[in-house]
């Protein structure tokens, strides 16, 4: 099984993905896709800056406040005759799961997608109570059938191409199918007809639950979360605690938000909303219908100034389609469920092993597309750096690492020990420079001199050649314009006012 | 009036011409540079790595150095991000150093940022005969904000032949350390940044950040793909020498 591979270390893991060139062509093509649409649904809304804000403020109002609008939501949806469950850990959301489903004496359950399901590992959990579990996203069934994890939070399977997809149904189907998506998707529904009648147990997600009305809303483009939450007669929602919004207001700006950054759509196919189980006068809907508030390390962000506010993500994946390092290694090689972006600062913080996870934090240039995709404003390359910051002070960076940052400190506390650092480079680098550039694969150059060229320290430095090149400036010396003097010693002057007051 | 000139460890060490460059072209407007050579490194590769103590040590030279500076002008738009964007963070528990380091901030300016925005220049009278793209190095115009200086500036160079980059804004694997920790994705990133570049056909690639330039500028010269690589400063004072000349 790829995807979730404990074992094997970061390096690797990014190793085996860069040498996959359907998985990098696929996930290229569809990052690209996405951001593309992504932008120019941004820019046809005109105000997008402003929605940001504005979902920025819910959320964090929102997750201030998470206590109180979660028992409000707890209360609504328990008034309505649903059944609420808390679960602190991954642990307890499995065997809250597997209570119910003993209790319905449940064979098969039929899912929609779920993160959060992924998070704790629902599926395997299942079936190994021989508990038939069916996936009902298009995407989602086909890494069920390969045995694998997703690799994108809402393109679970982004890193397959159409051929690999038909050969995966054909093996299914007993005959070959074209690699043609209306045939395949076309497959993948009759298949599924069946499996939606016969389960006795529907399993959802959440997108987000509504505090004032105690709602569940699901966001699909595939029907399928609808035919899983009305159909069987029981029906099990996984929600993160974190999906909750106060109000029906605050829905709307979020369903402007979520499709957009997601798929670059005005609208998502599908908007469910369910408010409980079935009523009397309901056509259809579940008789029972449960939901387990899942904890899993997320409480533990909240009074954290610096992860807080990871709590305010939508899942939308716009970081990840952003995301230039994603593009390249796509979502196993971040090692556990959620990738991109988000999925390295969630992995390290959500995680109680820190030191297993330590390294992903690693995987980011910090260049902030992130930050500039999400729609709620989640300063992921700030969290990232916090994240180094505490595998330093927590003692999980290497020897090596520690040494070199000794001695930078060394270098940089005066200008003195920095120069004479500038002299000693100079003398080592000698044998070595070629043409001004070094060339060696030795040592710490090896990382950038594979495919790169080293430049070599100047053999003067700027400081240097500064008094000689001062003296020379003096003589071209331009007269200053008064403009530009009015100018210089207006906005110092601004600055003067500001420190007073 | 005090204008400094901070060189930034990159140019200081390794690319001295990018920093003369940028003081010549700024005396030809009366400003008269002056550099403290207290100066060290703004911290960004400690700090980047998670190293704050080390970091600090950097940036205490720094808030130091250009204590009695009015302006502080650097060209690269990293390390005056680094300034805004993280000198806060860093000092946030010390009323002291936090104002200091705010105080630092509010004077240090970008070079382009400095021409177009403080000195009000769009036209530095330069003529350049060159294909030429440019390439937004990802701190100075995310999270600092300088888009459309350098663009503003290279637009008014007589006979320069400016090409977009196709996905320009993509970063070019350069992120520090992370060239070296992660140095098989930020290859991968870094060739395809190259390869948008050879999509150009552009003589010369323009920015605003050594690191980047030099991350880019070395997988080019590796492969043996003809393009020279230019700060935005250097060709600027080279197009002014050029029309000088003709003159
Ligand atoms: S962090 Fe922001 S961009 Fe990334 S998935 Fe969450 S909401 Fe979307």
């Amino acid at each position: 099984m790829s995807g979730h591979n404990p074992t094997s270390t970061l390096a690797e893991r990014v190793r085996i993905a860069l040498n996959n060139d359907f998985l990098r062509n696929a996930v290229r093509f569809t990052t690209e896709r996405l951001r593309t649409n992504k932008q120019a649904a941004a820019e046809q809304i005109g105000n997008w800056e402003e929605w940001r804000e504005r979902g920025r403020q819910i959320r964090l109002h929102t997750i201030a406040h998470l206590d109180y609008y979660l028992a409000q939501f707890a209360e609504n949806l328990r008034r309505a005759g649903g059944y609420v469950h808390f679960a602190s850990t991954a642990e307890e959301a499995v065997a809250i799961t597997l209570q119910i489903m003993a209790a319905k004496q449940a064979k098969s359950v039929v899912k929609s997608k779920s993160m959060v399901s992924e998070e704790v590992h629902i599926n395997q959990a299942l079936e190994e109570q021989g508990i038939e579990t069916v996936e009902t996203d298009l995407g989602e069934y086909i890494i069920q059938l390969a045995g694998e994890t997703p690799s994108h939070i809402i393109i679970p399977a982004i890193h397959k191409n159409k051929a690999q997809v038909a050969e995966l149904f054909s093996e299914v189907a007993g005959e070959p199918l074209p690699a043609d998506t209306a045939v395949l998707a076309a497959f993948a529904r009759s298949k599924l007809r069946g499996k939606f009648l016969e389960a006795d147990i529907g399993m959802t997600g959440c997108n987000f639950a509504i505090a004032e009305s105690g709602s569940i809303v699901l966001f699909s483009n595939e029907g399928n979360a609808r035919m899983v939450s009305t159909v069987p007669r029981t029906q099990i929602t996984m929600m993160g605690m974190e999906r909750i919004l106060p109000s029906w207001e605050d829905l709307e700006v979020m369903a402007t938000l979520l499709p957009r950054s997601a798929t670059g759509q005005k609208l998502t196919v599908y908007m469910s909303a369910i408010n409980g189980p079935r009523r009397t006068a309901d056509g259809d809907g579940p008789d029972e219908l449960h939901v387990i508030i899942i904890d899993n390390g997320r409480s533990r962000q909240l009074g954290d100034p610096e992860f807080q506010e990871v709590l305010n993500c939508i899942r939308c994946g716009a970081c990840l389609n952003a995301c230039p390092v994603y593009r390249h290694i796509g979502g196993h090689a971040y090692g556990w469920v959620y990738s991109g972006p988000i999925g390295a600062v969630l992995t390290p913080v959500l995680n109680e092993e820190k030191e297993k996870w330590a390294e992903v934090a690693n995987a980011s240039t910090l260049c902030g597309a992130c930050y500039e995709a999400c729609p709620v404003k989640i300063p992921l390359h700030d969290m990232l750096v916090y994240i180094r910051r505490r595998n330093v002070e927590e003692g999980r960076t290497k020897r090596t690492e520690r040494l070199g940052m000794k001695t930078y400190k060394v270098a940089v506390s005066s200008h003195r020990f920095y120069q004479l650092a500038l002299k000693l480079g100079r003398i080592g680098q000698k044998p070595l420079v070629r043409d001004g550039q070094i060339p060696t694969r030795l040592g710490p150059l090896k990382g950038w001199n594979n495919v790169r060229t080293a430049p070599a320290l100047a053999e003067r430095s700027f400081r240097e050649s500064w008094q000689a090149l001062e003296r020379e400036l003096q003589q071209e010396m331009a007269e200053m314009s008064p403009q530009v003097k009015a100018r210089l010693e207006e906005l110092a002057g601004k600055r003067g006012d500001r420190h007073e007051q | 009036m005090k204008i400094s000139l901070f060189a930034t460890c990159l140019s200081d060490a390794f690319f001295p011409r990018v920093s003369e460059a940028m003081a010549r072209l700024l005396a030809r407007y009366g400003i008269r540079l002056t550099f403290p050579e207290g100066q060290t490194c703004c911290g960004q590769p400690a700090f980047n790595s998670g190293y704050w103590v080390e970091a600090k040590e950097a940036a205490r030279r720094l808030i130091d150095a250009f204590r009695d500076s009015d302006y502080v002008i650097a060209p690269s738009g990293s390390c005056i991000s680094m300034i805004h964007h993280h000198y806060p963070a860093l000092f946030r528990d010390d009323p002291a150093e936090l104002r200091m380091a705010r105080e630092l901030a509010e004077k240090s300016y970008e070079f382009s940022q400095f021409l177009v925005g403080v000195l009000g220049v769009s036209d530095v009278g330069a003529r350049f005969p060159h294909r030429v793209t440019y390439h937004p190095s990802c701190h100075g115009s995310r999270l600092l904000g300088v888009k459309d200086e350098p663009l503003t500036l290279l637009s008014h160079v007589r006979d320069l032949d400016f090409v977009p980059l196709p996905f320009a804004e993509d970063c070019c694997g350069f992120g520090g350390t992370f060239a070296v920790k992660m140095a098989d994705i930020s290859a991968a990133m870094v060739t395809e940044k190259a390869d948008h570049v050879r999509e150009t056909e552009a003589e010369v690639l323009v920015g605003l950040d050594m690191g980047c330039l030099m991350n880019i500028g070395g997988r080019m010269r590796h492969r043996g793909q003809a393009v020279r690589v230019m700060h935005l400063a250097e060709l600027l004072y080279e197009g002014v020498r050029m029309a000088d000349e003709r003159a």
